[in-house]
């Protein structure tokens, strides 16, 4: 009797969604937008010095591997742990491994030392190029710039907006929180007292209320002070969650209706998540697509990389970025308001091949 | 996004038809995918060696049925051990003779230890208990008003005070003697697992409390740092229990595996939304099910027999099999699967379902263009379909406010439908169950391009 809900169920999906599908292949649109000025954040401690305080010393595979005489099978053993211990991902670890492989048969490679350096060089090479600069984009006085931030519960969004006010205060520029996250218990209250270390003003809405008109009537103050950015956070919310991410679409659209532009849209990821985080960034660039608006950003413009100063090595930003094309932009090293750097990525590859 | 482990294993399996017992080299085979399957998961690197070893000595050598295809016998043996290793011991909650009973909170920033402390609170309630919360996150601003506004939601009285949280946890321990609550949970600021400061700083709190029971709140999420991290805390605090947290996403959740080979001790409750009642008893069957990927069927099953009725979703499943299916009774069918719950996670629970359609945003008004085609058709054309020529579908087209090409579509889609009903029907009637038929569905099932 069971197996009939089963295939039941299966039946009206497949059917049903799958008209759906067909239907929504045929009306995808593509949309291209431009970026224009832009602006990183202020130069900070270099991400090495920070990210080493947090591990040991040169200890582990890379050490291990280097002093061993040859390639053996455990080479190739430790390099795939130390890439998936890291949260690559399986799939981007063989294809990278795979490469390599080839290398030592044609005996292009043939010292560990070697393998090593051309692992590193083969995974910095697929990060180069990406813009990882923050755009804020000089326009009428009127028109604020807004960034929008997003993710799932508990990355980090909150606590990332009030360094990005406090870097973003320090650099003179004016900055409004706009506190979106009408649905989690105090979040408005945290940001508040963000907002106020960092000297920036917030717009807040009523908790339960619509985050949409929070966002827009934050951006429409700013507009009316002439205030350059406005940082406007949002609930957590999972990818899986349709009524949530139709809100976030909602968000979205409102968000450009009024005088701002949105320049940013940055994804928060955790440094200890798998590989969901590839999910993530699909659905929430997805969901901040706005195809009617098609001069308007291209869905997530950039990944925040949040708690990189725990043990997590945040590798499934390196498929996210290799994969989906999704540069990451900052990383998040600590509680104190400047400990939010830009992305470096031969450091980054660096640490994410030490093994503690 | 991931493909589950029945349909990586599908082409190995074909070869082994009619074979009696596997070789070294057949499992060997699967172990591969197996392995991807529980990496892709999120399970230890580590963990995943012990996993397969283990699986490995049981499969070799086993003797296969007739009965079942030995893709499935393989998965069967998989799953049981991985259910064997996230069950086992259950966190029996035996309360202090001298109460209250003190539970303590730990874990990483954002797993969710001040909605598991309320959402705990509240399970205690439902127990008949007589919980007090306190609020020991002092460092994040607003945790205590957080936990204040969850206290009132599940009317639970909140003690916090501002300074050191050690303090507090010791006032608050005090309180709840002076008030008569037999329960006292303690909310404590998320820290890394290598901070030294913040985890000494946890141990005093332990020191000052005496905890009957601590907590680790473990994110479904987390990837192959879930094994430093409840190490580290296990090390530091002696973990009782655990609270795996966000599992009303899609992640697969291979970290409850290794949290569990790490410390060893057991996952007692699962956090399944937002919502303070959204708080459930651990099943290990289902997790096994859903790290490898094989959907939340049981789940999927409850909700179905609730939803559908059940003479009639027999009757449906028959004309099925026969290739009888009408347009009517996908109608009929469609009415009890929206009883089921948001469409996105049926489609994410269920097992088999095609990639693209898993990860999607469905909303729950999708289907209604579907629907209104349907029902915008005459009771014979709903029955006969092939009726459809052009001037009868612009009516119906116009009918439904949509096109003439979405019709096109869905009348397609359905064609294509009833062709792969009837094959499983022809191949599901030699004895063997409509779930097996099943297996072949998705890919039988036609593109959509």
């Amino acid at each position: 009797m069971q197996s009939v809900y089963l295939v039941l169920v299966a039946v009206v999906l497949l059917f049903g969604v799958g008209v759906v599908f067909w239907n929504r292949r045929r009306s995808a649109q593509v949309s291209t937008s431009t970026a224009v000025g832009r602006s990183g954040p202020d130069a900070s401690p270099a991400l090495r010095t920070r990210m080493s305080k947090a591990r040991s010393a040169l200890t582990g595979a890379l050490v291990r591997i280097s002093t061993r005489s040859g390639i053996t099978n455990e080479t190739w053993v430790e390099l795939e742990d130390a890439l998936l211990m890291a949260d690559v991902g399986v799939r981007v670890a063989d294809e990278l491994l795979a490469g390599l492989r080839a290398a030592v048969k044609a005996k292009e490679i043939v010292e560990p030392a070697q393998l090593l350096a051309a692992l590193q060089a083969e995974m910095t090479a697929r990060l180069a190029g990406a813009d990882r600069a923050l755009h804020l984009t000089p326009g009428e006085a009127d028109s604020p710039n807004v960034w929008l931030i997003v993710g799932v519960n508990g990355v980090g969004k909150t606590t990332t907006i009030g360094k990005m006010a406090a870097q973003q205060r320090n650099g003179g520029r004016s900055v409004l929180m706009a506190a979106g996250d009408t649905f989690r218990a105090a979040a408005v209250e945290q940001l508040t007292t963000w907002a106020e270390r960092s000297g920036a003003e917030i717009v807040r809405g009523k908790e339960g209320g619509d985050p949409s008109a929070v966002i827009f009537d934050a951006i429409e103050r700013a507009s009316a002070r002439r205030i350059d950015l406005v940082l406007a956070d949002t609930a957590g919310r999972l990818q899986t969650k349709s009524n949530l991410m139709d809100e976030l679409s909602k968000i979205r659209r409102v968000a450009a209706k009024g005088k701002g532009r949105v320049t940013e849209v940055l994804l928060v990821i955790d440094a200890t998540t798998g590989q969901n985080g590839l999910a993530q960034a699909r659905e929430f660039g997805a969901a901040t697509r706005a195809v009617d608006i098609p001069s308007d950003g291209t869905g997530v413009t950039g990944v925040v990389l949040t708690k990189l100063d725990g043990s997590a090595k945040g590798g499934i930003v390196f498929a996210i970025e290799t994969e989906l094309g999704l540069p990451v932009k900052l990383v998040g090293l600590g509680e104190a308001i400047d400990d939010l750097v830009p992305f470096d990525p031969v450091e980054f590859v660096d640490a994410l091949l030490r093994v503690d | 996004m991931f493909d589950s482990l029945s349909s990586r294993l599908e082409g190995i399996v074909k070869r082994l038809r009619g074979r009696g017992r596997l070789t070294e080299a057949d499992v060997d085979e699967m172990l591969t995918e197996i392995r991807t399957a529980l990496l892709e998961a999120d399970v230890n690197v580590g963990v995943v060696r012990n996993v397969t070893g283990r699986i490995r000595e049981q499969a070799i050598g086993a003797r296969l049925s007739e009965a079942l295809d030995p893709g499935q016998q393989v998965i069967k043996i998989v799953n049981q051990e991985l259910t064997a290793m996230l069950g086992g011991e259950t966190l029996k909650i035996t309360y202090a003779s001298h109460p209250p009973t003190v539970v303590l909170m730990a874990g990483l920033q954002g797993s969710g230890k001040t909605t598991g402390a309320a959402k705990l609170a509240r399970w205690f309630k439902s127990q008949g208990r007589q919980p007090l919360l306190v609020g020991a996150d002092l460092q994040r601003p607003a945790a205590v008003e957080q936990l204040r506004t969850l206290g009132r939601q599940i009317d639970v009285p909140v003690f916090s005070e501002p300074g050191d949280p050690v303090k507090t946890a010791k006032r608050g321990l005090a309180e709840a003697r002076r008030l008569g609550r037999d329960v006292l949970i303690v909310d404590t600021a998320g820290r890394l697992a290598i901070d030294t400061e913040m985890m000494e700083q946890v141990r005093q709190i332990s020191k000052a409390v005496d905890p009957n029971y601590t907590v680790l709140v473990i994110d479904a999420m987390t990837g192959q740092d879930a094994v430093a991290v409840a190490g580290a805390f296990h090390k530091t605090l002696a973990i009782d229990g655990v609270i795996l947290s966000k599992l009303d996403g899609d992640a697969r959740g291979g970290a409850a595996l290794s949290v569990k080979e790490v410390i060893g001790r057991p996952i007692a409750f699962a956090s399944t939304g937002e919502k303070l009642n959204e708080f459930e008893q651990f099943h290990p069957d289902r997790m096994a099910g859903r790290i490898l990927g094989m959907g939340d069927v049981l789940s999927l099953i409850e909700s179905a027999e609730q939803a559908f009725d059940k003479d009639q979703a027999e009757q449906a499943a028959a004309r099925m099999l026969d290739g009888e299916f009408t347009l009517d009774d996908f109608l009929e069918q469609m009415q009890a699967l929206k009883k089921m719950g948001p469409l996105s996670g049926i489609l994410g629970m269920m097992p088999g379902m095609p990639k693209e359609m898993k990860g999607a945003e469905i909303g729950d008004d999708a289907l209604r263009p579907v629907e209104a085609i349907i029902r915008s058709m005459t009771a014979l054309e709903r029955r006969k379909p092939e009726l459809l020529n052009g001037s009868r579908r612009t009516r119906i087209a116009n009918g439904s406010g949509t096109t003439v090409g979405e019709v096109n579509r869905l009348v397609k889609q359905f064609q294509e439908m009833q062709k792969m009903m009837k094959r499983m029907g022809a191949s599901g009637r030699g004895g063997k169950k409509g779930a097996r038929g099943m297996q072949g569905m998705p890919g039988g099932f036609p593109q959509f391009n």
